[in-house]
């Protein structure tokens, strides 16, 4: 027996696919032009699946401090936060989230999946609670999956069941309700004002994961939460750098007055190096720049009702009604159309990310079209103009093969590995 | 509560009642059935049917304690010892 052996019905699955060229899932952008632009396989191609919301990596400013970090303070830390991995940059950067979020104490991982991955699990102990919502993300799966609490889960968004969960469970055992402010594959929020009512009746502290809602929602670009005005209910404040930032990392915020002893017992910020010099200069740059980037929340807000309405024209089902975040999800029924419509729209010269099932929920197969400050209304039609391309060569090619009676069934078959975006 | 009285059985007839909206193969169920090899229950279908079983008999069952619980008899044992608490 062979420890690979077990991974034999996924790399099938993947030679199924595997005769596409270019291959949806092996991507490689060999040269990125800007926020909105790279070349992949020879082609100048936009890109409408990524998380740079905010269109942040090419920011002058933020390239500047990040090239004047690498030649002060060297490429790396070659080591954790608590030993030789704190720079003056790492507190500077923490100083600067509590600054923006307007809370006591901050602390920066690594990443955002370390974030959700180290606070959760250490928050949480054996005989406590961690109640999550369906559709988490992986990475707070996974920090169920490591902590010694006991895991509940609820229907996504329902303030219903999360009610009804969090009743059942003993009065006096210490709770803690993880939320996202935005939902990272259908783009859609989390009626929170309600979910944290409940939560507080029920004497449970409460998490939001604010990674894809930083920087756009709300009137400073703190998420959802300021957004509907309960950022004083919220206990801890989970987010990222690798989206609106434009760079990498993760953090939480609390005002929590015990917050800090965290650092010494939560292991996924313990046991890694810290962040290199120059991400923390251009996170820092980048964060304060999002605090009064009113304009750019605004033409992009405007950008993504003009993809929406424009998708709902050409007759696609979106992920939600009207628009909720800058991820606007075409959902498709099987696996065969997702990778069609794909390779179609890079074909006309558009990237967007594909996802499906279990990263999905319900079984969905989605187009994730992400939109970010960088885009101009001129490539917003670009876009639309490739969908409707798109749609109408799809559409003559699947009378073709119906014509042939060339279904493939397998195909239609939704297998248990990740694919996820991010 | 009344249902402290369940008996085994009744806890096991409700259980595979339960399965049946999620049994797509109709695979016959039996106390030996497992969820992910004869069932070809995903993780996702798995958690569905955990909310299911927590709803009809009113209890907490954490998703922490699934991977000891591979058939239907495992899941009838933890459900039986998690009403009579
Ligand atoms: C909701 C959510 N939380 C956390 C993360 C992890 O962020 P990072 O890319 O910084 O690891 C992501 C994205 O990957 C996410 O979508």
């Amino acid at each position: 027996m062979d420890l690979l052996d077990k991974f034999d019905p996924l790399i099938a699955e993947r030679d199924r696919m595997g005769y596409r060229d270019p291959d949806p899932l092996n991507i490689v952008m060999d040269e990125v032009l800007s926020a909105t632009e790279a070349m992949i396989n020879g082609r100048k191609i936009i890109l409408a699946g990524t998380n740079n919301y905010m269109g942040m990596t090419f920011d002058p400013d933020a390239i500047s401090a990040a090239k004047e970090a690498l030649d002060k303070f060297g490429t790396g830390t070659t080591g954790s936060r608590i030993l030789n991995g704190t720079y003056q940059g790492h507190k500077a950067l923490e100083r600067e989230l509590e600054d923006f979020y307007g809370m006591d104490h901050a602390m920066v991982f690594s990443t955002g999946y370390q974030a959700n991955l180290g606070m959760i699990s250490t928050l949480a102990g054996r005989g406590d609670y961690v109640i999550i919502d369906a559709d988490s993300h992986a990475s707070i799966y996974d920090a169920c999956a490591m902590g010694n609490a006991d895991i509940l889960r609820f229907r996504h968004n329902s303030v219903e069941d999360l009610e009804k969960r969090l009743k059942r469970l003993p009065e006096n055992a210490a709770k803690l309700v993880v939320l996202e402010g935005v939902y990272s594959m259908l783009g859609d929020r989390a009626p929170l004002a309600e979910l944290i009512a409940v939560s507080k009746a029920a004497g449970a502290q409460v998490l939001v994961d604010e990674a894809h809602s930083m920087g756009f929602c709300g009137e400073t670009g703190r998420g959802v939460a300021q957004e509907l005005g309960v950022e004083d209910q919220v206990d801890f404040i989970v987010g990222t750098f690798s989206k609106s930032v434009g760079t990498v990392g993760g953090f939480c915020l609390s005002n929590h007055p015990k917050f800090d002893v965290l650092r010494f017992a939560c292991r996924p910020y313990m046991f890694t190096a810290s962040l290199p010099p120059s991400v923390v200069a251009s996170a820092i740059s980048s964060i304060r720049s999002l605090k009064n980037a009113h304009n750019k929340r605004a033409h992009l807000w405007a950008n993504v009702e003009r993809l929406h309405s424009g998708l709902k024209d050409l007759g696609f089902k979106l992920g939600t009604k009207s628009v909720e975040s800058p991820i606007v999800a075409v959902c498709f029924d099987s696996q065969e159309e997702l990778f069609g419509m794909c390779q179609l729209l890079l074909a006309e010269g558009v990237y967007v990310n594909v996802a499906r099932p279990p990263a999905t929920p319900m079984g969905i197969y989605l187009l994730r079209c992400s939109l970010g400050a960088g885009h101009s209304v001129e490539q917003v039609d670009q876009i639309l103009a490739a969908f409707k391309a798109a749609q109408e060569k799809f559409s003559a090619s699947e009378t073709l093969r119906d014509a042939a009676g060339d279904k493939n069934a397998a195909d239609r078959q939704s297998p248990d590995a990740a694919v996820a975006t991010g | 509560m009344s249902d402290m009285g369940l008996s085994k059985d009744v806890i096991y007839g409700r259980i595979c009642q339960l399965i049946e909206p999620f049994n797509k193969k109709s695979v016959p169920l039996t106390p030996q059935t497992t969820f992910a090899n004869d069932l070809d229950f995903d993780s996702l279908t798995v958690m569905d049917l955990v909310a299911a079983i927590e709803d009809e008999f009113d209890i907490v069952l954490p998703l922490n304690m699934l991977p000891d619980l591979e058939t239907i008899q495992q899941v009838t044992d933890a459900v039986e010892k998690i009403i009579k608490g």
